[in-house]
């Protein structure tokens, strides 16, 4: 069944066309991709799906429901997490906390619980801490727990990040460049993060990337967009042979390789 | 319960003030500065809510002070005084005994609900530009007041001595001095349980990056609302209870010039720490009262010192911690669980 | 009628606006730069105008002499004035701003120290030279004029021509010399431009010479057309002036000039239709339901966030 489905989706900043009529639509379990040159939009499609822009024309339905208009972390309720392509951790809570407080929509207590610390408060501060402490084993990061983000070096802060997405237990996950800024060997361990979390949370991921060995690896089926328009779907092989997005890449001319192999 | 502790020995503390008092070993002058301490101690851990946790710049603390002195000090008057502008008690004047702590209350919903002119417009604005809206707000709580004859106008308003006055002939105790001390020490750790809950986290995930909390299912706006509403009703009370330590009341008093000597006492303690707050708040206001022969001089000295202090602790005596990460001992004293589960 | 009693409130509040505007640039110029409010700045308005006080004083009394007309003791207090200023201004940002900002301080405790050096010059004052109120010499003799119904004198008219000269001649430093360049570029990135090689330090100096220079210019001109001083003289029309520069947009010269304006005519039209005592009330309303329809000025940019 159909997770995710956008259709005819259109956004415009001021006169510039950043998405023209995109249409896609992820199956649930899936590993998505969505590619395109630098400015291509990809992450203003991440940005309208997760209610951060509300898209000038077209339809975005997520679970059945159309998601067009809400805010943000009504959004993010429904069961989409997603993390940013520059780190946005909250640098001054600690690792702990950061996973805790992306639960904030599952707290079911207010202020005054808060205040007067009464049995609902506990329970759910139980089961907030709880989640958090699982998602950080199940990463392996319980060492650094108690440690404030910013101290901590780029790959695992991804890592922190994706785990901050996932205590929010979504059923989409979008990953905004998740190896941007990566070493080799990082780069190594987040493709076997992103396939293991797949399986582990039976969940279906959709990431942005332009790390090929990343695309390749991890995902089933991809999309690929230039100047907000789509240009290609397909499996990778498939979009690998793609003229069009060759041409996307590499500018207009004769493809390099077409001279040389 | 070893966490009972800090809240055991306050309210020892406060017992021994109060026995003090009533046997006149505290003399009126020394309670009236107890009192100021308390007094500074709301507002400004209330500021810090918004200005350190929350990181906005709110520069119009005081109007709320106003609406929160108003609100209290008119009911009163109306309620248990013969007044000349309200004419008869409306209910019998031993009552206020019972009822204080209510129109208190009162003044605090009153500010809170005047809270929500900063509250709705900071859905849009942040930074410099919410700061004038706080300063505005500061200037139209103030202007209003003027223009209201009915309670005094610019003149200033009076006579909340005889509500004081009226529980004291009931019960012969230092009223304002006890309803100072239980108000300081419930707004303490009101916000202490506030701030280090997961929900009260969300106004520190809000300060550190409001884009990554409302996409991370904080609901910004509503955090904000109730930062903004528990700060400016906190500062009501603090009003309110101001009112009553000086019996009289006038616009003129809720100034930028008040906003700003919170302010001072906010950053001096540290952004985002209680702690700081509190001590600040105490240290400042002993400096002030003691620096009172110098006169004029003292609001050229006490500037100085304060610009020294920040050359030499730039980020505030307390910085982001709390009297807990500084002495380490002390939560071991007090029983604090280690954050995570071994 | 009605026309000439609008016409009179026009003038009344550009002269108004004039003062608000001057000393909003000294907000937005340092704003613009260093993302501070300088708070201090309104003060520095009030030790123009005590400064303009006592050459003025020189000038006419002890040293008086029939070679020195009066219009000459006047251009000589506004030059000496604007240097004498400048350099308290340059001064406090030496002692009192630049340090913290090398320890790397936030930029609020900035603010609140700038804060306590406006309470030290206040109160400074009012130590040194008493609570009593001081008139300021009359070196310009008052002539009024009445065209059509409409009275103005040669002040007010010198008010309002100066400011529009001030404007024209500032919007020319900073579109067309290095160093108003230079300001500019660091309004749009911070990080990057001093390590262009461009001196970061010259460039706030400057700013706070033309920023204080520019204050004690109001403070003359004030001083002038209101020839009362008093040590908080610079505290409400400080705040003011701040106000009217986050009005017109904050670190936009054109917005200090246009929310100078726009916060004199609110005040001036607002006293005239309304009871005195809501001026105030009304004008900080209109402020605050602006800011809430248009968070950012009149000429200021929202900058998009990039996620």
């Amino acid at each position: 069944m159909a997770i995710l489905e956008i259709s005819e989706l259109t956004h415009f900043f001021g006169g510039l066309r950043a998405v023209y009529d995109l249409n896609m639509t992820l199956e649930g379990g899936e590993l998505m991709g969505l590619i395109g040159p630098n400015g291509a939009g990809k992450t203003t499609v991440f940005n309208l799906v997760s209610g951060f822009y509300r898209p000038s024309e077209g339809d975005v339905k997520f679970r059945g429901k159309s998601i067009v208009g809400l805010r943000p972390h009504q959004v993010t309720a429904l069961g989409m997490a997603r993390t940013f392509q520059n780190i946005r951790l909250w640098n001054s809570l600690t690792v702990f906390d950061n996973l805790c407080v992306s639960q904030h929509h599952l707290l079911g207590y207010g202020f005054l619980n808060s205040v007067l610390r009464t049995r609902k408060f506990h329970e759910s501060e139980r089961k907030v801490r709880k989640t958090a402490e699982e998602i950080i084993d199940l990463l392996g990061i319980r060492h650094y727990a108690l440690e404030l983000p910013k101290n901590l070096p780029y790959g695992l802060q991804r890592r922190v990040e994706i785990g901050r997405a996932l205590c929010l237990r979504p059923k989409l996950l979008m990953l905004d460049e998740p190896a941007a800024g990566m070493n080799p060997g990082e780069v190594d361990q987040l493709i076997k993060l992103i396939r293991w979390i797949r399986d582990e949370f039976k969940l279906t991921i959709w990431l942005i990337e332009h790390h090929m060995r990343v695309v390749m690896n991890v995902c089933e089926r991809m999309k690929v967009i230039d100047f907000g328009e789509e240009i290609a779907e397909g499996t990778p092989s498939e979009i690998q042979q793609n003229r069009r997005v060759i041409q996307a890449y590499l500018g207009e001319e004769e493809p390099l390789h077409a001279h040389g192999s | 319960m070893r966490r009972n502790i800090p809240i055991l020995g306050y309210a020892i503390l406060c017992v021994l003030g109060v026995v003090l008092a009533k046997a006149d070993v505290l003399d009126l002058y020394m309670q009236i500065i107890l009192m100021f301490i308390g007094i500074n101690v709301i507002l400004s851990t209330s500021l810090n809510l918004v200005n350190g946790y929350m990181g906005e710049f709110s520069v119009g603390h005081a109007g709320f002070m106003a609406v929160g002195a108003y609100i209290t000090s008119v009911l009163n008057i109306l309620l248990f005084t013969n007044s000349s502008v309200f004419g008869p008690p409306v209910l019998s004047p031993s009552s206020a005994l019972i009822l204080f702590p209510l129109t208190l209350l009162a003044g605090g919903v009153g500010a809170a609900l005047a809270g929500l002119l900063v509250a709705v417009p900071s859905f849009r604005t942040r930074g410099d530009y919410l700061a004038i809206i706080t300063l505005a707000v500061n200037y139209i709580v103030k202007s209003s007041i003027e223009n209201m004859q009915v309670i005094g106008g610019a003149r200033g308003f009076m006579g909340m001595s005889n509500v004081i006055n009226s529980m004291k002939e009931v019960v012969d105790l230092p009223w304002t001095l006890i309803w100072v001390f239980i108000s300081a020490g419930l707004t303490v750790v009101i916000l202490q349980k506030f701030v280090s809950s997961t929900y009260g986290k969300g106004i520190i995930a809000l300060r550190d990056d409001e884009i990554a909390a409302e996409i991370m299912s904080v609901n910004t706006q509503r955090m904000k609302v109730v930062a903004f509403m528990l700060s400016s009703g906190l500062a009501g009370i603090a009003g309110g209870l101001f009112a009553h330590v000086l019996g009289y009341i006038n616009p003129g008093t809720f100034t930028i010039m008040k906003s700003t000597e919170v302010l001072v006492m906010v950053y001096l303690g540290g952004m985002g720490s209680l702690s700081g707050s509190v001590l600040s708040a105490i240290g400042l206001t002993i400096v002030l009262e003691a620096f009172r022969p110098l006169q004029v001089y003292k609001w050229v000295i006490v500037p100085l010192l304060l610009i020294l202090l920040m050359l030499f602790r730039p980020e505030g005596i307390m910085g982001h911690r709390e009297l807990t990460d500084v002495f380490p001992r002390l939560r071991q004293l007090l029983g604090l669980k280690p954050k995570l589960s071994e | 009628m009605f026309l000439e009693t609008f016409l009179q409130n026009l003038l009344n509040a550009l002269q108004w606006g004039s003062f608000y505007a001057l000393i909003a640039l000294g907000y937005t110029m340092v704003y613009g730069v260093l993302l501070l409010i300088n708070f201090a700045h309104g003060d520095i308005f009030m030790v123009g105008a005590y400064v303009a006080f006592f050459i003025a004083t020189l000038l006419l009394g002890q040293y008086s002499s029939p070679f020195l007309p009066p219009v000459l003791v006047f251009a000589i207090t506004v030059v000496a004035t604007m240097v004498i200023t400048s350099g308290v201004g340059v001064a406090i940002e030496r002692i009192a701003y630049r340090p913290l900002r090398r320890k790397g301080a936030s930029r609020l405790y900035v603010v609140i120290t700038a804060l306590m050096c406006g309470l030290i010059l206040e109160n400074g004052n009012l130590a040194l030279l008493g609570a009593s109120r001081r008139n300021f010499p009359e070196m310009l003799s008052k002539t009024a004029y009445n065209i059509g119904g409409v009275n103005f004198t040669n002040v007010k008219l010198l008010v309002i021509l100066t400011t529009i000269a001030v404007f024209i001649l500032l919007e020319t430093i900073v579109r067309k010399t290095r160093l108003g360049m230079a300001m500019r570029a660091i309004s749009y990135d911070r990080m990057a431009v001093p390590l262009m090689g461009i001196p970061v330090d010259t460039v706030i100096v400057f700013t706070f010479i033309l920023g204080s220079s520019m204050a004690a210019l109001a403070g003359v001109l004030f001083a002038t057309a209101y020839p009362v001083l008093e040590p908080y003289m610079g505290a409400l029309v400080g705040w003011k002036a701040f106000i009217a520069a986050v009005l017109g947009g904050i670190g936009e010269i054109r917005g200090a000039f246009a929310g100078g304006f726009l916060l004199g005519f609110i005040e001036i039209f607002v006293a005239a239709l309304f009871p005195s005592t809501l001026r105030d009330l009304i004008a900080f309303s209109i402020l605050l339901v602006f800011l809430s329809i248009k968070p950012t000025g009149i000429f200021g940019v929202s900058r998009a966030t990039k996620i």
